[in-house]
């Protein structure tokens, strides 16, 4: 059908054109282009029962005057590096050099020369803004003539200027981040490490944080290493440093990762059915690599061999069409990492899912009305009324601290509300928590288990928590272990596992009672995309079955996996509909196609700055 | 009813597997035990003894063989001269120095008074006391048996002691039963004051509150392992007092038992309450030690109640540990029957119902 878009793409490249720069062995390094140098370096912590090797025969230079991104899932190694940079940990073999001098001999000349900002910076929470500032320029030495000059600078940067007399324990996740990065920058760094410095920050802090460290990058000539957990950053990265488990997967810049995929990514529409089915239905292809939902289509990767005929995949499906799109380094980094998984491993582990008729969407089964919750004068959660009806997949969405959280412990019976109505499966949950209780399954974002247990204690406890015994609890654990492949570490140690693991299982706890409602409160923060693409496959089964799910996150990219979604803000409902209903909002000329994170911002600047204390 | 067993399965699981849980079970009682049982004694022996012999005589001779044999003293040094008894005491090389004059044996010979001088290093004052009082019933017991050889006139009257229950009055006797109830406390407040922190820390009490359970059932899975590590704890030091140290149980075991059943259920009640009001597992263990150190103080376990200021007195009255001292001491040396004990168990029962609810309380409030 759509053969002319087929024909226009350029057949998948060869992997080496005359790009690759970092090959270079043979060329001698200059000495003042390369900030950071690292060789053979490995870093093992011993912990019970194991050892953890965070950081295994690295060997990765940083370029000067631009930001390099340091990618990968948690546990990949990304802050074992940067805390080696920073002279904080001693490697056990290799060595590492930060701007020509050795991290261990000359620590404190790397440290007066570099500037480390970790995950959650070191601010005091009972100083203000300023006295914050004025704190790290006297760590650093800073001369009192210059600081005037650097402060105004560095608020006006920051936008914290009007509250430089404010605590900085009461500024919003966003400001604090920000003001971190000042404090860094009261003495200006020759490197600035960051790790992960926009994680669970809202888009426009993020936005924000982004154009202060391109000012330096361009302005100072200061040299960047920034590790993120979202993929959509590395394409804003001069280069990338892909790590996992502890190795390297590649250097370059970003779109060395995705050219390979040129001409080999998709997206499919099919008008009769809904975008979850047509993703199940994908996924399962041989000669696809990758299916995401995006909004009410779905993005596919293809094999080399497939690409050249791309209508082929669609075969199954009705009234279906696939375009063309160009690649991103997203696509790139799955490829990557799937082709070394599977290298070790099976193939990817097909989830199973049940082909049965897809459960009648009828009646409502979350139904939130002028929902308030006040803390002390604070107001964190703000009027709010949704409803979700049954087998719908609902998106929270919103920064760290706009009261998603909240209205998530709420609706779970967790937090007690202050006005409105709240009903869960019919179950008004002011009153009678405890029943609605038993019809939820909770899953949080810290995968709250009990770690001292083993897997099987884990599911054992749980099983009966919700009151199954007898035969249905033995079906239901031994279900859980072939579903979740959680059989072969039934005995370990459920603290030990990858996170991955940990959050298999924590999901098998909240489904053994086969709930009617599932809640997952940040459900794939921090495990690798593949895990996150496995874990959204098991959602959408269980959708399929006619379970309802309520999610929050923080990844503008996992919102597009929803049928509605609300986006929220200082405790207020900013928006609510579909993806695409939501992205509509933020059309315009220049930007004919806005992701979620440009509606996201589009639709606070629409609105006039709330009024409260929490900015 | 399953449900409630698995809960308490968890707990047991919970903390048996984990290390450091494992250790506060296991290691604070047997380091006490033989803190208390072996160190913290009131006696005193093989006290440092210096002789400063003037009469060498052989009435003098006998009078110092009887400090030497006795398994209060050894000595340490000789003395000749006066000059060196005050470096002897100042350097703590002699607690007590005896100095028999050099008329003693003719002032004995005459029926006159024979002084003998006790020097005492009175820098710990107990010591002192209870040296210098060893020094005088040797000293007594050899003027009456000097007196009956003699044929001289004997003292007019005599003190003829005997200490009942604890004959020989040995000071573990009155301490070893002590550590029951201390052990028991430190053990069950830690374990009870850690449970609802740890879980909190570590993000699993959320998991478990979304879960059917009423807040009463997971109050009742906290308490039953702390009860039952208590009670086995309890029983364990029970064990060592009679077989180890050799203190007499002359009481029943029911009627301990009761005392113990009612002891946890305070302790087990205000470990809770902590637990309840503690975020971080930090908190929960300063909370125990805050209650911890003046129950012990104020409980009679060292120090008598009856010396301590009427205000502080009256206090008591609120710890638990005073009523069950009592218990202990009683059934273990006295053989104090049950009806006895009734004014000792009816306030027990008071606080434990009282901690309980308010835990309770507690609980339900900060759920949230």
């Amino acid at each position: 059908m759509m053969d002319e878009s087929a024909a226009s793409v350029v057949p998948g490249q060869p992997a080496t054109p005359g790009h690759s720069t970092q090959n270079d062995a043979a060329k001698p390094v200059v000495a003042d282009d390369v900030v950071l140098w690292a060789e053979g370096l490995t870093k093992t912590f011993s912990a019970k029962p194991n050892d953890v090797t965070a950081v295994r025969g690295l060997s990765v230079r940083v370029r000067a005057h631009r930001i390099t991104g340091l990618i990968g899932p948690d546990g990949a190694g990304k802050t074992t590096l940067m805390r080696l940079a920073a002279g904080l940990l001693v490697p056990d073999e290799g060595r590492i050099e930060v701007l020509g001098l050795d991290c261990v001999r000359d620590q404190a000349a790397v440290q007066a020369r570099v500037g480390y900002m970790p995950q959650r910076f070191g601010l005091y929470e009972d100083l203000s803004v300023q006295e914050n500032l004025d704190l790290y320029a006297d760590l650093h030495g800073v001369p009192q003539a210059i600081r005037g000059r650097r402060y105004d600078e560095l608020m006006r940067m920051t936008g914290l200027a009007p509250f430089t007399a404010r605590l900085a324990g009461r500024l919003s996740g966003g400001m604090k981040q920000k003001l971190g990065l000042a404090c860094v920058l009261v003495h200006p760094p020759q490197l600035l490490l960051l790790d992960e410095p926009t994680v669970g920050v809202d888009p426009v802090s993020r936005r924000e944080l982004w154009a202060i460290v391109n000012r330096f990058v361009e302005h100072e000539g200061t040299s960047v290493l920034m590790s993120t957990a979202y993929l959509d950053e590395a394409e804003r990265c001069d280069e990338v440093i892909v790590l996992d488990e502890g190795s390297l997967i590649g250097q370059g810049p970003p779109s060395q990762f995705s050219r390979p995929l040129t001409g080999r990514t998709f997206r499919v529409r099919a008008t009769g059915l809904g975008p979850r089915d047509v993703q199940t239905h994908l996924a399962l292809r041989s000669e696809v690599i990758d299916a995401v939902i995006q909004g009410d289509a779905v993005r596919v990767v293809l094999t080399e061999a497939a690409a050249s005929q791309p209508d082929s995949v669609l075969t199954g499906l009705e009234q279906a069409v696939i375009e063309s799109v160009p690649p991103r380094f997203e696509d790139g980094f799955i490829a990557t990492l799937r082709a070394k998984r599977s290298a070790g491993s099976a193939a990817r582990s097909p989830v199973p899912t049940a082909r049965a008729e897809p459960a009648a969407r009828d009646g409502l089964v979350i139904s939130v009305r002028h929902v308030q919750r006040r803390f002390g004068e604070f107001l964190a959660v703000n009027d709010i009324s949704f409803d979700v009806p049954r087998g719908e997949v609902f998106g929270l969405l919103g920064a760290n601290g706009a009261g998603k959280t909240t209205l998530f412990r709420m609706l779970c019976g967790l937090l007690p509300a202050s006005g409105g109505t709240l009903q869960v499966a019919g179950v008004d949950v002011r009153k009678t928590a405890a029943r609605a209780r038993a019809r939820i399954g909770y899953m949080s974002q810290k995968f709250s288990l009990y770690g001292t247990l083993s897997v099987q204690d884990n599911l054992q406890f749980f099983s009966s928590a919700y009151g199954l015994s007898g035969r249905r609890r033995r079906d239901r654990i031994d279900w859980a272990l072939t579903e979740f492949e959680l059989g072969p570490i039934g005995d370990q140690t459920s603290g030990g596992l990858p996170l991955g693991y940990k959050q298999r299982l924590a999901l098998a706890c909240a489904l053994m009672h086969e709930p009617e409602i599932i809640f997952l409160d940040e459900p794939t923060s921090g495990v690798d995309p593949l895990a996150r693409r496995e874990f959204w496959q098991r959602i959408n089964s269980l959708v399929h079955q006619g379970v309802t799910v309520l999610v929050t996150t923080h990844f503008m990219e996992e919102a597009e996996y929803c049928d509605r979604m609300a986006i929220m803000m200082s405790g207020r409902l900013l928006a609510l509909g579909t993806p695409s209903e939501i992205k509509q909002q933020a059309v315009s000329p220049e930007r004919p196609e806005p992701t979620m994170e440009d509606a996201f911002i589009a639709l606070i600047e629409s609105k006039p700055p709330a009024g409260g204390a929490h900015a | 009813m399953s449900r409630l067993l698995a809960l308490i399965r968890k707990e047991f699981l919970a903390l048996l597997k984990d290390p450091r849980s494992r250790f506060v079970i296991i290691g604070p009682p047997i380091i006490q035990l033989l803190v208390f049982g072996y160190a913290a004694t009131f006696d005193l022996n093989d006290v440092p003894l210096a002789v400063y012999n003037e009469s060498g005589s052989q009435a003098s001779r006998e009078l110092i063989a009887r400090f030497v044999n006795s398994p209060s003293f050894q000595q340490v040094a000789t003395i000749e001269h006066d000059s060196r008894i005050a470096p002897l005491i100042e350097r703590r090389r002699a607690l007590l120095v005896l100095h028999i004059g050099p008329q003693f044996e003719r002032h004995l010979r005459e029926g006159t008074t024979a002084d003998v001088q006790v020097i005492v290093d009175g820098r710990n004052s107990n010591t002192a006391m209870i040296a210098s009082g060893y020094a005088q019933t040797i000293i007594r017991n050899f003027s009456i048996d000097y007196a009956g050889r003699s044929g001289t006139e004997a003292p007019p009257a005599t003190i003829t002691s005997r200490a009942w229950f604890n004959p020989n009055l040995l000071s573990r006797w009155f301490i070893v039963p002590g550590i029951v109830g201390l052990l028991t406390l430190v053990v069950t407040m830690l374990v009870t004051a850690l449970s609802v922190a740890r879980e909190r820390e570590q993000g699993t009490f959320d998991q478990l509150l979304v879960t059917p359970y009423q807040p009463w059932e997971i109050l009742i899975g906290k308490a039953i392992p702390g009860f039952l590590i208590g009670l086995v704890e309890a029983t364990f030091i029970i064990l060592v007092a009679v077989l180890w140290f050799g203190v007499p149980l002359r009481g029943d075991l029911s009627t301990l038992y009761t005392g113990i059943a009612l002891f946890l259920l305070s302790a087990i009640g205000v470990g809770l309450m902590i637990s309840s009001l503690s975020v971080t597992q930090q908190q929960g263990l300063l909370g125990a030690f805050l209650f911890l150190v003046p129950a012990i103080i104020l409980s009679g376990f060292s120090t008598p109640i009856a010396n301590m200021p009427p205000a502080v007195q009256q206090l008591t009255y609120l710890n638990p540990m005073r009523y069950f001292m009592i218990i202990l001491r009683g059934v273990f040396l006295e053989g104090t029957p049950f009806e006895l004990l009734i004014s000792q168990f009816w306030p027990l029962a008071v606080i434990g119902v009282t901690t309980m609810l308010s835990a309770a309380w507690l609980f339900r409030r900060r759920m949230y």
